[in-house]
């Protein structure tokens, strides 16, 4: 094979959004450096977004696996997470004790959810996405009430004159604010490695990546892939979606509580109600498709986008003085999003 | 006789299961909201001239079978330049109207044939590659009015430029074409005042949608919406007929953004455009349309009652729960839920045919 050759068949096992992504990468840290802008701070800051974010993005691996394509649905996992991040606050649990209680009650809900809402995706096969977006929204709206009128008590969780029901941002740092992120934490200077995080989602990696060679794990992957043939194999298709789908609807709930310990405050109310589009977005950067994910799409994608994301406001505020986070955002994210979805036939169920 | 009359009124619920469970809704919220009819109606149908224009929008891709179009946000940006054009221009009255109309038609249709070329590509999950499309161009839009308005864009009204000498600012005042639509002729019975000029619009699109599906091309449309297979087989072009579809309603999207902003009379650059798809979607759903079916009558029924519902909601949760909060958050419910169950319920049905087959 030619050197050409070889460029051009990187080029088109990549896929045209993503390299535009990688070459934009390189020229913000180009841009960057020549601009004198602190790399290593750009550096730290992508690190600690990319934990921050990582396991909402792994929890798209099981949804796509198991055959309902990515999970557009993510947040009633991050509502199962945060019910159980404000139940572990209203018992003023601080330290370990308390993330690690949200984090138990927010897998345990998430799991109930998730296991409802895998058979509500059962239903409607060939338009989980659609359907799941909707579901979200719908949930993340109805908790509004709840988080209204429910008759949470601790004063720190609550408005304490004149507003009614829990607070609309929440401080963590009087509970477990980034109690994971310190464990271990190397700081050097301004650089900053959230240690204890980074190992967190490591090991749930590599959980999962024993999961995947587990008779369940290889199951729900093939259920996935072709259904007839999983059927022909005496594999339940049904049951299978349902534990990827309680399996994803679990790690987002796990994903939630990560987020807000290492951010530093839980956001309720509507805050959740666009959370799953960044992770779709990340997963489908990283060289998933809505047919075939791996735990290392979810890796490399968060790591793509988180960096994208924390380098572009530095450098572009230093060459043209204007904030283009947000719309980079939105059209790369959204960009991979349609790309993904406007390539190949998707499940059998597409059409009418 | 008996038990055939028993079965049909249990047909007729089934059949409109959603519109008679929203008018149950929307009698309730009337009943705790306490306020007076006349006060209540007057706001619906100012909200339903508004609105019904948009609503109105999304039937032709229905039937032609992409949908739910949530792209419909795309004409929705196109028509908001147009107001931007007219506003910086400073074109008064209809005449203003009118131009916002004409800038915006071109863009209408780029927008919309992008959007019919991506859909075209996505056959089979039309409704979400339209929803991510909407997100993309808001990127898109974002771009263009934050850093091309004052450098590209000749626009150069300080009241409207950021004080860094380019970018549109939040608001964007319409004070030049405000009500100019509306106000065309009013007719006053008893409390409440009708703008009949904006509901002849409405109606002249409602006839013109009814004359269209009696054309060659709108029994095309029926055909490919129905199946795509057979009509490819009965020598339909398929793609064509979709991309005409999608023109069609993101263009008459625009006129329907430009008739709401009228009535309101500011237009928030970076936010108008937001919920437009959403609540129109969700009025149309309320009226009994499906994802696959829809009708002029629906899209006006849906209108009124969904609209009426949000105007009572927060009322009625302040004199329920104490709080008109719960009231607002309850309307954002109600749009999702309706959305996310007619998905569901079409999803459902569809693939109870398929195992019939």
């Amino acid at each position: 094979m030619s050197a050409k050759e070889r460029v051009l068949k990187t080029v088109s096992d990549l896929g045209l959004p993503r390299l535009t992504v990688i070459l934009f990468l390189i020229a913000l840290f180009v841009l960057g450096a020549v601009r004198g802008v602190p790399v290593v701070d750009l550096i730290s800051n992508s690190i600690g977004r990319f934990a921050m974010n990582a396991m909402l993005t792994l929890s798209m691996v099981p949804a796509i696996q198991c055959g309902i394509g990515p999970n557009f649905g993510l947040p009633v996992g991050i509502i199962a997470g945060l019910l159980g991040l404000v139940i572990s606050m209203e018992f003023g649990l601080t330290g370990f004790t308390g993330l690690f209680t949200a984090m138990a009650l927010g897998i345990l809900l998430g799991v109930v959810f998730g296991v409802l809402y895998g058979h509500l995706l059962n239903r409607v096969k060939g338009q989980e996405m659609m359907v799941g977006t909707y579901v979200g929204f719908a949930i993340v709206s109805g908790m509004c009430m709840f988080w209204l009128l429910m008759p949470f008590k601790n004063p720190r969780l609550i408005w304490t004159l004149g507003g009614e029901g829990l607070r609309v941002t929440i401080s963590l740092s009087d509970f477990f604010s980034n109690v994971l992120d310190n464990l271990l934490a190397i700081r050097v200077g301004t650089f900053r490695f959230p240690t204890g995080l980074v190992l967190f989602i490591a090991a749930v990696a590599v959980l999962y990546r024993l999961f995947e060679y587990s008779r369940l794990g290889t199951a729900m992957d093939l259920a996935g892939q072709n259904e007839q043939f999983a059927r022909a194999a005496g594999i339940s298709v049904e049951k299978m979606r349902v534990a990827g789908t309680a399996l994803s609807t679990a790690m987002g709930a796990l994903g939630i509580v990560l987020y807000a310990q290492s951010y530093g405050f839980v956001q309720l109310y509507t805050a959740p109600l666009m959370m799953a589009f960044p992770a779709v977005a990340a997963v489908l950067i990283g060289g998933a498709t809505p047919r075939t994910a791996s735990i290392s799409n979810a890796i490399i994608g968060t790591l793509m986008f988180q960096t994208l994301l924390a380098i572009t406001v530095p450098v572009t505020q230093s060459v043209i003085g204007g904030d283009i986070s947000e719309i980079v955002r939105l059209i790369v994210s959204n960009g991979m999003v349609i790309y993904a979805l406007t390539r190949g036939q998707g499940g059998g169920n597409n059409g009418s | 006789m008996e038990a055939r009359r028993k079965f049909s009124v249990k047909a007729f619920i089934k059949a409109n299961g959603v519109p008679i469970m929203f008018f149950i809704l929307c009698g309730l919220g009337v009943l705790a909201s306490g306020k007076p009819i006349g006060f209540l109606m007057q706001e619906a149908i100012g909200r339903m001239a508004r609105n019904s224009f948009l609503v109105l929008s999304l039937v032709v891709p229905i039937v032609a079978g992409l949908g739910l179009n949530f792209a419909i946000v795309l004409g929705a940006m196109a028509g908001q330049a147009g107001l931007i054009a007219v506003a910086a221009a400073k074109i008064r009255g209809l005449m203003g109207l009118f131009t916002a109309i004409l800038v915006a038609f071109p863009l209408a249709l780029l927008l919309g044939w992008t959007a019919g070329t991506i859909m075209n590509k996505a056959k089979g999950r039309e409704m979400i590659a339209g929803m991510i499309l909407g997100f993309f161009m808001n990127g898109v839009y974002m771009l263009v009015f934050l850093f091309g308005a004052g450098t590209v864009l000749p626009i150069k009204d300080p009241a409207m430029i950021l004080p860094q000498g380019y970018g549109l600012r939040n608001t964007v005042d319409l004070q030049v074409i405000k009500w100019s639509l509306d106000n065309l002729l009013k007719v006053r019975i008893g409390p409440v005042s009708l703008p009949l000029a904006t509901f002849a619009a409405s109606a002249l699109l409602s006839w013109g949608i009814v004359k269209l599906f009696s054309t060659k091309l709108g029994q095309d449309m029926r055909a490919v919406g129905q199946d795509l297979r057979i009509a490819e087989v009965a020598g339909i072009k398929v793609d064509r007929t979709r991309m005409i579809a999608m023109l069609l309603s993101t263009v008459l999207g625009s006129i329907g953004q430009i008739i709401f902003l009228q009535n309101i009379g500011t237009l928030n650059v970076y936010d108008s455009h937001g919920q437009t798809a959403t609540f129109a979607i969700a009025a149309l759903l309320v009226g009994g349309a499906t994802v696959t079916k829809a009708t002029v009558g629906q899209a006006l029924l849906g209108t009124f009652m969904f609209h009426l519902l949000f105007i009572v909601s927060p009322y009625a949760g302040q004199n329920l729960l104490g709080s008109a909060m719960v009231g607002e958050y309850f309307r954002a419910f109600i749009a999702y839920a309706v959305i996310a169950f007619s998905l569901a319920l079409h999803s459902l049905q569809r693939s109870r045919m398929a195992v019939r087959r």
